[in-house]
């Protein structure tokens, strides 16, 4: 023998390394349909799992890095001054498990009056003071952003955001009735203040006010109130955090703790919006992954099956089981290196949008996906194309020589046969039940395109359920979207140069007589809000005061019920975490050293103001003697009334007080309109998916079975008959499918939204949930047919279009 | 004279660049008759048989069989001809290996809507005529050779279809059952079906055939009647 020596091993060295690889490239290029199935499978396996683990990261880490560098307070603790003395304070920084502490530092809260320029009735937000010598601190290191720290009575740096938009360095604030000049603009990434002044200035503050209120309000008086920062040794968990505080809090006299904040609450906050999108991103990612095992699996199969007398001619050339084996694991990977590579570009370009969206929402920066998640997330994919390649590969390698070669394909047995005979029996046209008995010839085949079909039947449910329930969401999220009709106390400015002046609001009381005088009135309402502070929160929160019937008529509760008596409220999720505060305890609002209790009577669905305002009767903060934005109404008209000429009608009695009436109209977020979209094309690529490992077997068959389909043709069947029957084989697969991925589609659902809720610092009603009805879901069912079918479609022409002289010759 | 039932006119074929492998072939068969077709391998025998099946189209010229121009029809149409009018039997039986012998039979009934007890009976009635009805519910892999070409026989005739193409019957015989097959064109060339049968076997065509005609490069080289022989 000469050249190419042949061993017991097989083709020797370079020269079989060399043919190896020819071998590979050619089954490469030769079955150019299972390639592209594979291409396209892991493109979108590895876009999805870049998405979500590009997103879970991108999410956390403005923050986390933000917050180590100003080595932020896990806990910010206000204490209330007449209970509890600065050295008593300064000594908890010895508490058990603290690893460091700032402060004591005074605090207070006041409200600065409205710039010159500010619309009518503009009512600034209440600023929480912090009397601080230094920037610099163990805890919470302020970042200056620019101008400089505080140094002299007269100054104050504000918080990036706080105070009027717009106020730069050297300008000058009235605050809490003295004018100060704005030296400096900070940022702290644990929230501690909304402002910072020389101690002395808070002082003077506070004493100006006779009230030393802040924080955590509820007293009046000029009672001193200090805050303390502390960072621990774990903090890792809200239970950490509160182990902290019961630390800190031991051998403290009753009601020294005034109030406290954790940095869980900011960092969840900080990340909401993109954390929100995980829950589901990561699901779609999993279903990915696990339809590309199942897709490659079945490919990777089939090649073994269909090119058993292939792998039977390079064995008896001298291959050894290893390098057939070898072989193809390669077939595999080679086409999904090539759909891992395009997989990353495409999870960073859907990164993109949807970051810009989230970021343009909510005024944040852009992040990107980080570099190491580009190259872990396809590794880790082609490891798993590996690992679900091998065991065919295993098999051709284990295949005997003799059998492969002479039979031409791995044998697939005579399984079924009682059964086709008994489907043979049912009164249905033949290729119907020649179809229908198709799956049991090769069980394994079928019940893995089952699988696949299973999963994208699920993606579909699942992403119907999302669909539904975001839209529900974006519906029900808004307590203040109640009526046919709402009437603004301003009217909108009208184009052109005059469009510049402020406008004094309407009369409310003018205006409700309008509304009322019309006769197709079934209720109304009026709205109005304002800032108001609230104990134990930095700078307060939002207030939403109504007057009138059937404020609560659109609400969603969460838990408990709409208010409807004096002193009760109700609130948003977050302002519930954020205060610790439960339905049916109490909370304090105060305005200026005024206070009134409210006891939360519910917990309502408000996705606006971040989560965070409070909803009570008008009557119930009288006390409060609040300054209120312009308020809007809210009009519900009688059963069959013409809105629009309601509104016409409306507006001639409204034009001259300067108020104006519209239609009322859901608005869609940013984030969920981001949300939607992303949905629906993480779906199509597991549809996609699906529909590839559908045809991806339905070849295979169709090739298995050319003789047979050649012998019908010969017979007489018809090319419709040959689809019908090609069709019904994967119809009956799909309905099974279809019948088990459809409730574990509602299952997922059930259990993701929830999970998004809680990213997103809300509470979703179960009835925003429970978004499954009987009609859907008989809809849904459907979907694993339409999968089966939509993948088997083009197969089925091509089988119904199989020359039958050249398939009877298939022998 | 009645109309010939296959009427062959000028039909040439060829595939891709390759040369003609019928080369302006003009053919006809009349009702009643057993038509051998010899030649050697390539010589366009099989590719006739496809053609009058309609199976494969000429590249030139007609097939018209029982009055319906077979190279004219869709594949829709194509298929209700071979339904209807054509009964085919092939070397290798091609028989559905997972259907019983009565499936089998069936199938072409089934596939052209034949009411269920009509195709019942009738498949009933060509198992029993051919000597097989032992082996009804049986499945072909258990069968020999002789037994599996009167299965295919019996698929073949379900329809009552005026023709019958046999692709060398005998082909995957040994001789006992290759002479049971002989037998069995004979006697039902006799009963009057029309026959046209492709073989190497000049024993088959010599005993069952009326009439024989030999292929050359896709050219009739001889064309001898039972009578004439």
């Amino acid at each position: 023998m000469s050249g190419r020596a042949v061993t017991r091993r097989g083709v020797v060295g370079g020269t079989g390394r060399g043919a190896l690889g020819r071998v590979v490239r050619a089954g490469v290029g030769r079955r150019r349909a299972q390639t592209v199935v594979i291409v396209l499978t892991t493109l979108f396996s590895v876009a999805a799992s870049v998405l979500a683990v590009g997103l879970l990261v991108a999410s956390r880490a403005p923050f986390d890095r933000a917050f180590a560098q100003q080595q932020g307070a896990h806990l910010t603790v206000q204490f209330d001054g007449s209970a509890v003395s600065r050295d008593r304070l300064a000594t908890t920084a010895r508490a058990s498990g603290v690893v460091a502490a700032a402060g004591p530092f005074a605090v207070t809260s006041v409200r600065p009056q409205a710039p010159e320029d500010a619309p009518p009735a503009f009512q600034p937000a209440p600023l929480a003071v912090v009397g601080r010598p230094s920037a610099d601190s163990d805890v919470d290191r302020v970042e200056l952003i620019e101008g400089r720290w505080v140094g002299a009575p007269g100054e104050i740096v504000l918080e990036a955001g706080a105070g009027h938009p717009g106020t730069r360095t050297g300008e000058r604030m009235v605050v809490g009735g003295t004018e100060l000049t704005v030296v400096g603009v900070a940022e702290s990434v644990g929230e501690s203040a909304d402002a910072w002044v020389v101690p002395t200035q808070l002082t003077a503050l506070a004493g100006q006010r006779g009230t030393g209120q802040a924080g955590k309000a509820g007293q009046t008086g000029a009672k001193p109130r200090y805050q303390m920062l502390y960072r621990f040794t774990a903090a890792a968990t809200v239970a950490d955090v509160e182990a902290g505080l019961d630390a800190v809090a031991a051998d403290m006299p009753p009601g020294a703790v005034a109030g406290s904040q954790s940095y869980l609450d900011f960092r969840q906050t900080a990340q909401e919006n993109t954390a929100a999108f995980i829950p589901f991103v990561t699901a779609f990612a999993l279903l990915g992954l696990a339809m590309s095992v199942l897709v490659i699996g079945i490919v990777v199969s089939g090649a073994v099956g269909a090119a058993a007398r292939r792998i039977g001619i390079l064995k008896s050339l001298g291959f050894t089981p290893s390098q057939v084996g070898r072989a193809y694991v390669a077939q595999a990977l080679l086409p999904a290196s090539v759909g891992a590579v395009l997989g990353v570009g495409l999870g960073n370009t859907l990164a993109v949008p949807l970051m810009a969206e989230v970021a343009e929402a909510y005024d944040t920066a852009v992040t990107m996906i980080p570099l190491w998640v580009d190259l872990v997330v396809p590794a880790g994919a082609l490891a798993l194309v590996t690992a679900t390649a091998f065991g065919p590969a295993l098999r051709a390698a284990r295949l005997r020589t003799m059998d492969v070669i002479t039979v031409g394909r791995v044998p697939s047995g005579g399984r079924g046969r009682r059964l086709r005979h008994r489907l043979g029996r049912l009164p249905l046209p033949r290729p119907v039940t020649l179809g229908m008995a198709s799956p049991f010839a090769r069980p394994a085949r079928a019940a893995t395109m089952a699988a696949a079909i299973a999963f994208g039947a699920l993606a579909v449910t699942f992403a119907v359920g999302l669909g539904s329930t975001l839209i529900a969401v974006n519906t029900d999220g808004d307590p203040d979207r109640t009526g046919d009709v709402t009437v603004h106390t301003v009217s909108r400015p009208e184009e052109g140069p005059s469009a510049a002046a402020p406008r004094e609001p309407a009369d409310a009381a003018a205006v409700a007589s309008a509304i009322v005088a019309g006769p197709e009135i079934a209720s109304f309402h009026r709205a109005a809000r304002t800032e108001v502070g609230v104990a134990g929160l930095t700078g307060g929160a939002p207030l939403v005061a109504y007057e009138g019937e059937g404020s609560g008529s659109g609400a969603t509760m969460v838990s408990g019920r709409w208010f409807d008596a004096p002193g009760e409220a109700v609130a948003a999720s977050r302002f519930l975490q954020v205060t610790g505060v439960g339905v049916g305890e109490t909370v304090v609002l105060s305005e200026e050293g005024r206070t009134v209790r409210l006891r939360i009577v519910g917990e309502v669905f408000d996705l606006g103001d971040k989560g965070m305002a409070v909803r009570t009767d008008a009557s119930s903060v009288a006390a409060l003697e609040l300054r209120f934005m312009p308020s809007a109404f809210s009009v519900e008209v009688t059963s069959g009334t013409d809105k629009a000429r309601y509104v016409d009608e409306l507006n001639t009695a409204l034009e001259p007080l300067g108020a104006q009436a519209e239609i009322t109209e859901t608005g869609k977020s940013g984030v969920i309109r981001a949300m939607q979209a992303l949905i629906a094309m993480l779906t199509l690529m597991l549809v996609a998916v699906a529909c590839l490992g559908v045809l991806n077997t339905v070849v295979l068959d169709t090739r298995d079975r050319v003789r047979d389909l050649g012998v019908l043709k010969a017979l007489g069947m018809t090319p419709r008959q040959t689809v019908t029957q090609v069709l019904t084989s994967v119809g009956v697969i799909g309905l099974v499918a279809g019948a088990v991925g459809v409730p574990v589609g509602v299952a997922l659902h059930g259990w993701v939204m929830p999970a998004m809720g809680r990213a997103a610092g809300t509470t979703i009603p179960p009835a925003d949930i429970d978004v499954y009805g009987a009609p859907l879901l008989g809809l849904l069912a459907l979907a694993g047919v339409t999968i089966a079918l939509l993948g088997a479609l083009l197969p089925a022409g091509w089988a119904a279009r199989t020359e039958t002289a050249r398939a009877l010759r298939a022998e | 004279m009645t109309d010939p039932l296959i009427d062959v006119r000028e039909v040439s074929k060829a595939y891709d660049e390759g040369p003609a492998v019928l080369d302006r072939l003009t053919l006809t068969v009349r009702a009643g008759e057993a038509l051998a077709v010899l030649g050697p391998s390539g010589s366009g025998k099989s590719t006739l048989l496809n053609l009058i099946a309609g199976l494969d189209r000429p590249t030139t010229g007609s097939v018209t069989v029982d009055g319906l121009r077979v190279d004219e029809l869709s594949e829709s149409a194509s298929a209700k001809y071979r339904r209807s009018r054509i009964g085919m039997v092939f070397q290798f039986f091609n028989l559905l290996d997972d259907l019983t012998v009565t499936d089998n039979v069936l199938l072409p009934a089934q596939l052209s809507g034949m009411p269920r007890a009509q195709a019942a009976a009738r498949a009933a009635e060509l198992l029993a005529y051919l000597g097989i009805d032992r082996h009804a519910q049986g499945y072909p892999g258990r069968l020999s050779g002789g037994e599996r070409q009167r299965v295919a026989v019996a698929r073949a005739l379900m329809n009552r279809p005026p023709l019958l193409l046999a692709d060398e019957p005998t082909g995957a015989l040994d001789t006992a059952s290759g002479a049971d097959v002989r037998d069995l064109l004979r006697e039902l060339n006799a009963d009057g079906q029309t026959i046209v049968l492709v073989t190497h076997d000049l024993a088959l065509a010599e005993s069952c055939a009326t009439r024989t005609i030999e292929f050359l490069d896709g050219r009739i080289a001889r064309d001898v009647s039972a009578v004439a022989r």
